[in-house]
């Protein structure tokens, strides 16, 4: 079958459940346009979530999907491609599930930079148990559980990203899908670990971010593939900067030693007296 | 990523067709979001939207003659979408009728605007005779979507209240 | 593995010949008593006898105080004797602590420094015969030379061991250091003749011939083999005392037949690296102890509502929390079995001898893989870190495995609902067939669902896979009769097996069930198996009597059952079954 795929190929007939206005349906849009635009295929692409309203993803797609447990999106990939280097293996999630009960295998992921790409639909918020203060959320924002606000400083994905090893670092705004299809074809493209932060609006519990797209400031990054010079970058980043920040030059991870090819029965060598 | 100016009339035509698609492709999949949403109302006006939307694509591949969908990988637009697309961010799922017509009206406005700017910039006649030919059509769409607003008056404060809390599923 | 070479001229009383001797080496700071007590292990191997070792130590990470605990028998042994033959000390710091590992009795000897203390009267006082030997003398003697290597010589000369097999033990440790090699053999065959200075022996009868190949291996590795013979090739290791061993042999082995290793940075991540890579059609496996199953439990519930083969080995040490990471203990069945939260059948299996590890992780792997479910596999620190000479295992004899989707297939549906309870599974990159795995509940495609009627279906359908499964005659030994029986699993079926071999050889029969298969339940087949038995003994190692519980709560049994039980830390004895075992039989 040699007919090019279009995007549509790549959207399942399942309606998302996502409040209209949401910017996760940018996700969508914009992830089946740099699926065809690979001139991928369905059956090769594995989308990998955790749990969350945009761990849903996987199911709108017409790819392999694969919705896990909260916060382990992530080393199901990995999991994953490294059983099947095959596949391409795109892990999607969003802020909570990835930087708070996931942060341990975020960091982990970047050190590791095993050749997939990690989307997260930020934002600020845990939509899905309705509005508690996530990682990103600012320290003075009000919610029932954290009254007043946590108090905490944000986590800063981008930073941790860098700082751990992530071979490719972007961000991105659901309101250009187009722009976030461009940078979702780079990050596949990009060997190694390639991570996309995606501001996402979500209007029901933080229906102020509507303002994003005043906010935001498209190309405001410029790729580089020296950690010093993304360093100072970040330094200056207010986190409406969208972009690549960094495009590195880490080999993708690889299995050390060599794979063989021995017949199984030949390790009883080892036990025989 | 810098819009290229186009040097035919063939080139600008992709342009326009292009909008209309990705027009047409926005509005159905709002109003399958508003259908699933259970807003009735304004899944059939997105809906009705898509075809007439879908209707000016048609109308442009038979006008141009063409058997294939044109090459459209060469440009992009100024803007993060299409002139004609709607934002996925400015729905709400209480929305009416009013806020829908409004969004289209936008829309068309954009779509005027953005053949205007070809009209008066620096493009061999034939495409300038084009875009504001195309420009005066979208300016009726325009008077179109206002006829049905005037139909529809902007709703009261409140129209966006729901009672009930929203709901987690996961 | 030879003959029995002529040496009755060397034996004090050619008579008494033993057809199991049981030696412990003991010493700190370095003597370096693991090393001997290996190479012990290997010259009995390479002698042509079966054997068991298990080491002893304390907290330090070297320098501590150390026990080397040996078997030599004629015939596969699975336990540790009642009583030492030989407890020989190159020092006696801190050996007391291991006093309850090492028994000894008015026939056992003693072997010692006099220059480095007195052995504790917790030894002392069993009345065993004390020989004092100047070993830390005897060894600067020689240039280079370590009391260890006395020790191993003396030991070898008191039970037997031909020179051959011990010299190759030595080098096949040492060859690789030729330096240390010379004075090694000196130090041995020094010790070899201080043996004349001490009356007692205990030589080894004959061992018997040596038809079959011979295994020299742990628990853990040869599960890690029964792995691989089982098809897995992915692994996600996390480190975790006792189980880290299993992992570590798999990790060059894997790669050797093409397979792949990670090591993940925590449990979290390594059962859901495992499960990633089974849903990709590579069976998978991970291997932990307790506080690591109990980090993985969530996980596990996924892999059963998703439908998701994998195989977790967890070698059970002392719970709960951190309990003895270095001791075994049967007290992690409860989390095995119950551990998931919701109604999550799925497999749990034990297997019950160092050779067992390899079929019934095999095994495992396969119930795995054709059932689409996870499998625990319920080892533990006895087993694992057990060294063993044994025969090599038979194969298991099963070619079951994971129905997949076909490319295309019309109307394919993942969690279709079937007759067997199983339906085929796509696997990424087959085209035509794509599907979103979900934890979530789930209607026969695939899509959530939160009407009752899909979650009872499902429900219906992951229960009915296992439930109409045949497992063969795997599920558990069934042994011996008599009109009572011993109900077990896991390591304690060893000592169960030569406490009644013992006894039957005085005229009681008992009747066996070591049971492999603890989920699901087999209530019919164990009701068989107890045929005719007027009551059964239900023997573990743990504090609440699990199994013992689990069978009162799950099987309608024909007889009554009382439980003998007792924590972890202390294997029972055969002598201690067998005592009980008299007194309870009489009633």
């Amino acid at each position: 079958m040699t007919e090019p795929l279009t995007h549509a190929d790549f959207k399942s007939d399942i309606k998302p459940v996502w409040c209209p206005g949401c910017g996760d349906f940018g996700v969508v849009n914009a992830m089946t346009k740099a699926l065809a635009k690979l001139a991928l295929r369905p059956e090769n692409v594995a989308v990998v979530s955790g749990i969350g309203c945009s761990s849903r993803i996987p199911a709108y797609t017409s790819c392999y999907g694969f919705h896990g447990v909260h916060g382990r999106a992530l080393v199901a990939g990995a999991g994953l491609k490294l059983a099947r280097p095959d596949l391409t293996v795109i892990v999607t999630g969003g802020d909570g599930d990835g930087y708070s009960i996931g942060g341990n295998h975020f960091l982990h992921a970047c050190r590791r930079n095993v050749d997939m790409t990690y989307i997260v639909m930020d934002n600020r918020v845990y939509g899905m148990t309705k509005g508690q203060p996530s990682p990103t959320t600012e320290p003075d924002w009000d919610s029932k559980l954290s009254p007043d606000g946590t108090g905490l400083r944000e986590f800063l994905p981008m930073v941790i990203a860098l700082a751990s090893g992530a071979n490719f670092i972007a961000r991105a705004f659901t309101g250009d899908p187009n722009g976030l299809a461009d940078v979702i074809v780079q990050a596949v493209r990009h060997p190694g670990f390639s991570f996309v932060e995606v501001l996402s609006p979500c209007v029901t519990f933080r229906p102020e971010q509507r303002e994003w797209k005043r906010m935001v400031r498209t190309d405001a990054l410029e790729p580089t593939a020296d950690i010093a010079r993304a360093t100072r970058r970040l330094m200056r980043d207010d986190g409406f900067d969208l972009g690549v920040l960094f495009a590195g030059g880490r080999p993708p991870f690889e299995p050390r030693g060599t794979r063989g090819t021995k017949p199984v029965d030949e390790l009883e060598a080892r036990f025989a007296v | 990523m810098k819009r290229k100016l186009p040097r035919t009339v063939g080139e600008f035509m992709a342009y326009a067709w292009a909008m209309e698609v990705e027009a047409a492709e926005r509005y159905a999949e709002l109003a399958e979001q508003m259908s699933t949403h259970h807003n009735a109302e304004v899944a059939d006006l997105f809906a009705w939207l898509a075809r007439i939307e879908g209707k000016h694509r048609d109308q442009i591949m038979q006008q141009m003659g063409w058997t294939q969908p044109p090459d459209t990988a060469a440009f992009s637009w100024d803007t993060p979408e299409g002139p004609e697309t709607t934002d996925y961010g400015d729905l709400h799922y209480l929305m009416t009728p009013y806020h829908a017509l409004k969004l289209a009206e936008h829309n068309e406005q954009r779509a005027a605007e953005f053949f205007e700017h070809f009209a008066a910039s620096k493009v061999p006649a034939g495409v300038r005779d084009a875009a504001a030919e195309m420009a005066e059509e979208e300016r009726e769409h325009v008077r179109l979507i206002q006829e049905w607003l005037a139909k529809f008056p902007e709703p009261e404060a409140g129209w966006d209240e729901d009672l009930d809390p929203p709901q987690g599923a996961d | 593995m030879r003959g029995w070479p002529a040496r009755l001229s060397k034996m004090i009383n050619p008579a008494a010949s033993y057809p199991s001797v049981s030696i412990a080496l003991a010493g700190s700071g370095g003597a370096g008593v693991m090393t001997a007590g290996n190479m012990l292990l290997e010259a009995a191997a390479h002698a042509g006898y079966y054997a068991l070792m298990t080491r002893s130590s304390g907290p330090q990470i070297r320098g501590g105080e150390a026990a080397a605990m040996v078997r030599i028998a004629c015939r596969p042994t699975e336990c540790m004797e009642d009583t030492f033959h030989v407890l020989a000390a190159v020092d006696w710091e801190n050996v007391q602590r291991f006093s309850a590992e090492i028994p000894l009795g008015p026939d056992s000897l003693l072997v010692g420094d006099p220059d480095q203390g007195a052995p504790h009267e917790v030894f002392t006082r069993s009345g065993a015969t004390y020989a004092p030997l100047p070993l830390k003398k005897m060894a600067k003697g020689i240039v280079e030379g370590r009391a260890n290597m006395l020790l191993l010589g003396l030991v070898a000369e008191l039970v037997g061991l031909p020179d051959d097999a011990v010299v190759r033990a030595v080098e096949k440790t040492l060859g690789k250091r030729p330096a240390a090699l010379a004075p090694s053999l000196a130090a041995v065959a020094a010790g070899r003749a201080a043996a004349a200075a001490i009356p007692t022996r205990f030589p080894l009868a004959p061992p018997p011939p040596c038809d079959a190949p011979r295994w020299l291996l742990t628990g853990n590795e040869a599960a890690g083999y029964g792995a691989i013979k089982g098809g897995v090739r992915f692994v996600a290791a996390y480190p975790i005392t006792p189980a880290t061993e299993l992992l570590e042999w798999m990790a060059p082995a894997l790669a050797e037949v093409g397979g792949t290793l990670v090591q993940a940075e925590d449990e979290l991540a390594s059962v859901n690296m495992a499960i990633g890579g089974s849903y990709g059609g590579v069976p998978a496996l991970t291997a932990t102890s307790g506080p690591g199953l109990s980090l993985m439990v969530e996980s596990l519930g996924l892999a059963v509502a998703a439908e998701v083969p994998l195989v977790v080995v967890d070698v059970m040490r002392v719970g709960p929390s951190t309990g003895i990471p270095t001791k075994s203990e049967q007290s992690d069945l409860n989390i095995a079995l119950y551990g998931l939260h919701g109604d999550a059948p799925h497999i749990v299996v034990a297997p019950n001898s160092v050779a067992d590890c390899m079929r019934t992780t095999q095994w495992a792997v396969r119930l795995a893989e054709t059932l689409q479910t996870p499998a625990i596999v319920l080892s533990d620190q006895f087993l694992g870190q057990t060294r063993a000479v044994i025969d090599r295992p038979a194969d298991l004899a099963d070619a079951s495995g994971r129905v997949v989707a076909e490319a295309g297939a019309p109307g394919y549906q993942r969690y279709a609902i079937t007759p067997s309870g199983i339906s085929p599974m796509a696997i990424p990159g087959t085209s035509g067939v794509t599907y979103t795995a979900d934890g979530l509940e789930h209607g026969e495609r695939g899509t959530p669902s939160s009407q009752g009627t899909d979650h009872l279906a499902q429900l219906d359908k992951r229960q009915r896979k296992l439930e109409l499964a045949d497992y063969g005659s795997h599920w558990a030994d069934v042994e011996g009769d008599g009109d009572v029986a011993v109900i077990t699993f896991g390591s304690c079926t060893g000592v169960v097996r030569e406490a009644l071999a013992h006894a039957r050889r005085r005229g009681f029969g008992a009747r066996l069930v070591s049971m492999r298969l603890l989920s699901p339940a087999q209530p019919a087949r164990l009701a068989a198996a107890l045929a005719g038995v007027r009551k059964a003994l239900v023997i573990e190692q743990n504090h609440s009597g699990q199994l013992y519980r689990y069978l009162r709560a799950e099987f309608d049994l024909p007889c009554p059952i009382e439980s003998l039980r007792r924590p972890g830390a202390l294997q029972f004895t055969p002598a201690e079954i067998r005592g009980h075992l008299a007194e309870w039989s009489r009633t």
